[in-house]
């Protein structure tokens, strides 16, 4: 196993982390995206050292093929994370339409819940 | 036939409850029948089960689970047994009259009288659990019976609490109790008692139970409060039989538990205790229905007491079927008077032996037991009791005395209210039913107290079973200490019920106790809720994050490893790839900039499909460099309709030290977990069987293909179905955004 995609796996984590705390929706969406490309080269990375593309020729497979069931589920995450955040990057534009912010706002409910609470009992 | 009578019970409480008013004056009887067969059925079975021949049923319910309904009639349950049925005869006979519209009510105590005498019956530790916390729901409902009263509401709760608390902790200890003996069958566990710390922690789990029911110290405080319940209901439950169950389950524990000193330690600190609180709580109330209660605390003092130590085993039985004869009919009494003079309060009557003679005549005699006067049940089972307590530690013995001193105390205050003079008149006289029920317990407690050989063999027997020795109550002991005692407290406490104690200000200590309890327990859960669900989703992020480092992580630093075969890099070429790809996304996080983000983002995600593509995954790689086009123009569209530049907000929810160490520990624990997980491997890939028969059975050269159409095709559905609602979701709130902006 390589040491460079871990490595690369937690800077991309890091990255993302730092970003979706934020409160700008525009970043939270690009954070988001970090994360995806890091979960990504984390399955990749499951798969062990790199090899022959995991093809079958007349000769059978080759003895270097690369392990080809992470690649599978990565590929069906890269798809995934697509969908979802085409969805968001939706969600955003919808909300900056609605509110003219991009910012991601406390719930009101729960502010009302937490300011109701006296000092003391009941 | 055991079963079948707790049975009779509920199906006379859904008869009533679904038909009771168009039967009239049928449901009258259909309400007394239960307890009358109930009672008919085990004087039947008496002689046998005197004999010591308990009578054992069992009723398979999911046999492959040995799950079985299990019943035990032994000397205890016999008992009890008759209490519920005989005097819960009496009681609902009295209610008949006493309320208005009684059949409710008689539905209600009919319920209740099912449950409790399921409990006693009950051989299995989870079927008497049930009809115990069965017990507790009705007698919630009864104390709420007036459901309009906020304070019945309240008290109702207050002792649903308490008891269920307890009830809860008592199933644990039956858990325990239950593996340590290998059988959940009480008269199984009874014969061969298991031991241990196990088992003693079991006790102290069922304790809980024991005390809660039983209205012990520190616990009390609901059964005082419980007197909201209609007077029928409170004599019945509050006094007779409900608050006898925890002594009765010690009484039935009692082979497993006697030799126990945590369990007796406690049973008796908590009992002397309650004596205590009890008897002075009850010379300073002034409501005739709230000292009885205070008086049933006592009362309940004393039995847990003398059920703690096997000496005194069968003066509590003989104690437990007085006090339930006594207080009913004293409960009962009181009923008579707060209906016929309208007011409990003892400053406010006197002189009813004149007005109302038949009431006072059986106050006279319920009081008489209750107090301890010779050729009394109260009598004979307190003086057995001294006796017994005087050979085994004196000092008990002093306490109790000290006990009867108060009781003897608070029943003169309550025979006060026939003496003196008049105060409120009544404005009508009881019904002669009410007085009837009410003398039928009194007349019990005198002619036993004359003629004590049934209660002595009843006693004997249930001693018996639990393990104990019987005892002689005979009627009149002779000159013996305990006779000294015993006349020497009854001298006192006529004395001390002339001292001036003056009556309590505000509410009891228990009570507010309890308030102060359930409004710390919702205050904190508020203040919980304020700070823990604060509305700012960055905060629970992070409180997500944080608990994914703090508790995963700290397995990682105990069991880290690192695989073995471990390289830096597989080229120059993958490290150069690599290296521009966290440029870009450290880049990213200083940029504020949206088309630069758009960018940068580019660079990643075409690096991403680099090293797929050096990695051996050529699919992956062309996904990847469609994907990431596809998606750079979504971000263009996107970003386009927000900010030039991303808004520094005002007050940003995590502050950027916490972010950014936050982010450090989250890329420090992925990359350390990633490498310890793969050091982890121990077995070969699945995928080597993927590469043999993706060409014979999927019929396709590229196997990361076939995995995905034809080995694992039921993922990729999931994935479409995705895919599908996104874009179903996306086109929703794109047309949404078209809509407004052509407005």
């Amino acid at each position: 196993m390589t040491l460079l995609l871990p490595v690369l796996a937690g800077v991309l984590f890091a990255g993302g982390t730092y970003l979706v705390l934020t409160r700008a929706l525009a970043r939270i969406l690009v954070g988001l995206a970090l994360l995806a490309h890091g979960a990504n080269l984390l399955l990749l990375s499951a798969g062990g050292r790199a090899g022959a593309p995991a093809f079958i020729g007349e000769a059978g497979a080759p003895e270097t093929a690369a392990d080809p069931l992470p690649q599978a589920l990565a590929l069906t995450a890269i798809v995934i994370t697509f969908a979802v955040t085409a969805f968001l990057a939706a969600l955003a534009a919808r909300a900056h339409h609605l509110t003219g912010s991009d910012a991601v706002e406390d719930d009101v409910e729960d502010r009302r819940v937490a300011r109701s609470t006296p000092e003391g009992t009941s | 036939m055991i079963p079948s009578l707790a049975l009779s019970f509920f199906a006379a409480a859904a008869l009533l409850a679904g038909f009771g008013r168009r039967l009239r004056r049928t449901a009258v009887w259909l309400a007394l029948a239960p307890s009358v067969a109930a009672a008919a059925t085990l004087l039947a079975h008496a002689p046998r089960v005197l004999d010591g021949e308990p009578v054992r049923e069992s009723i398979s319910w999911v046999p492959s689970l040995g799950v079985s309904l299990e019943f035990s009639l032994d000397g205890a349950a016999l008992a009890m047994g008759l209490v519920v049925s005989l005097v819960g005869a009496a009681i609902l006979a009295y209610t008949v009259w006493y309320q208005r519209d009684p059949i409710p009510l008689l539905g209600r105590l009919n319920l209740f009288a099912g449950a409790m005498f399921g409990l006693t019956v009950s051989d299995n530790l989870f079927g008497l659990f049930v009809f115990w916390e069965l017990t507790t729901i009705v007698s919630y409902s009864l104390i709420a019976y007036d459901d309009r009263s906020p304070d019945a509401r309240k008290a109702g709760v207050h002792a649903l609490f308490v008891t269920a608390l307890g009830g809860l902790v008592m199933l644990v200890g039956f858990v325990v109790l239950g593996t340590e003996a290998g059988t959940y069958r009480i008269s199984e566990i009874a014969a061969a008692p298991p031991s241990g710390p196990a088992v003693t922690a079991a006790l102290a789990l069922v304790l809980a139970g024991v005390l809660t029911k039983s209205a012990q110290v520190p616990f009390h405080g609901w059964l005082p409060a419980a007197m909201a319940a209609p007077t029928p209901a409170s004599a019945f439950l509050h006094a007779a039989t409900m608050v006898k169950a925890g002594v009765f389950l010690a009484i039935r524990l009692a082979p497993v538990a006697m030799g126990n000193d945590v369990w007796q330690g406690v049973l008796l600190t908590a009992g002397i205790a309650t004596m205590a609180v009890g008897g002075w709580a009850a010379l300073r109330e002034r409501d005739l229905k709230r000292i009885l209660a205070y008086g049933t605390v006592a009362q309940l003092g004393l039995l847990t007491v003398l059920a703690a130590s096997e000496a005194t085993v069968a003066a509590s039985v003989a104690l437990l079927l007085a006090h339930a004869g006594f207080k009913a009919a004293l409960f009962m009494v009181v009923g008579s008077i707060d209906k016929a003079t309208g007011t409990r309060d003892i400053r406010e009557l006197g002189g009813l032996r004149r007005t109302l003679p038949g009431t006072w005549v059986v106050a006279v005699a319920a009081a008489a037991s209750m107090a301890g006067i010779p050729l009394t049940l109260g009598f004979v089972a307190k003086e057995a009791a001294l006796d017994a307590l005087l050979a085994a530690s004196p000092a008990i013995a002093a306490a109790v005395a000290a006990g009867a001193v108060l009781t003897v105390a608070y029943t003169t205050r309550i025979l006060g209210v026939f003496w003196g003079p008049e105060r409120t008149a009544p404005s009508s006289s009881p019904a002669p039913g009410m007085t009837a029920a009410a003398a039928l317990l009194a007349a019990a407690g005198v002619a036993f107290g004359i003629a004590p050989g049934p209660v002595e063999a009843l006693s004997g027997s249930a001693a018996r079973a639990a393990g104990a020795a019987a005892v002689a109550l005979p009627a009149w002991p002779g000159p013996k200490p305990a006779l000294w005692l015993s006349l020497g407290s009854l001298a006192a406490g006529w004395l001390a019920a002339l001292l001036p104690i003056g009556p309590r200000r505000g509410t009891a200590a228990a009570s507010a106790a309890f308030d102060a309890t359930v409004d710390g327990v919702l205050g904190f859960a508020r203040r919980a809720t304020a700070v823990l669900q604060n509305g700012s989703l960055p905060v629970y992020l992070a409180v997500i994050l944080a608990t994914v480092v703090a508790v995963p992580g700290a397995a990682l630093v105990t069991a880290a490893a690192s695989p073995a075969g471990l390289v830096p890099a597989e080229s120059w070429l993958q490290a150069a790839v690599g290296a521009a790809a966290a440029a870009a996304a450290v880049g990213l996080l200083a940029l504020r900039n949206r088309l630069g983000a758009i960018l940068l983002l580019g660079v990643v995600g075409y690096g991403m499909a680099g090293l797929f593509a050096l990695q051996g995954a050529p699919d992956l790689a062309l996904t990847q460099v469609l994907v990431e086009t596809v998606t750079l123009v979504v971000f263009a569209l996107v970003l386009g309709r927000l900010p030039e530049r991303f808004d520094r907000p005002a007050r940003p929810a995590v502050g950027a030290p916490i972010r950014v160490a936050l982010a450090l520990a989250v890329g420090v624990f992925v990359t350390g977990a990633m490498l310890s997980a793969a050091a982890g491997r121990a077995d070969a890939p699945v995928s080597e069987a993927y590469l043999e028969r993706s060409l014979d059975e999927g019929y396709g050269r590229n196997v990361v293909n076939v995995i995905l159409t034809d080995f694992r095709a039921l993922d990729t559905f999931g994935e479409i179905a995705v895919v599908a609602t996104a874009a179903i979701g996306v086109a929703g709130l794109a047309a949404g955004i078209r809509g407004r902006s052509e407005r």
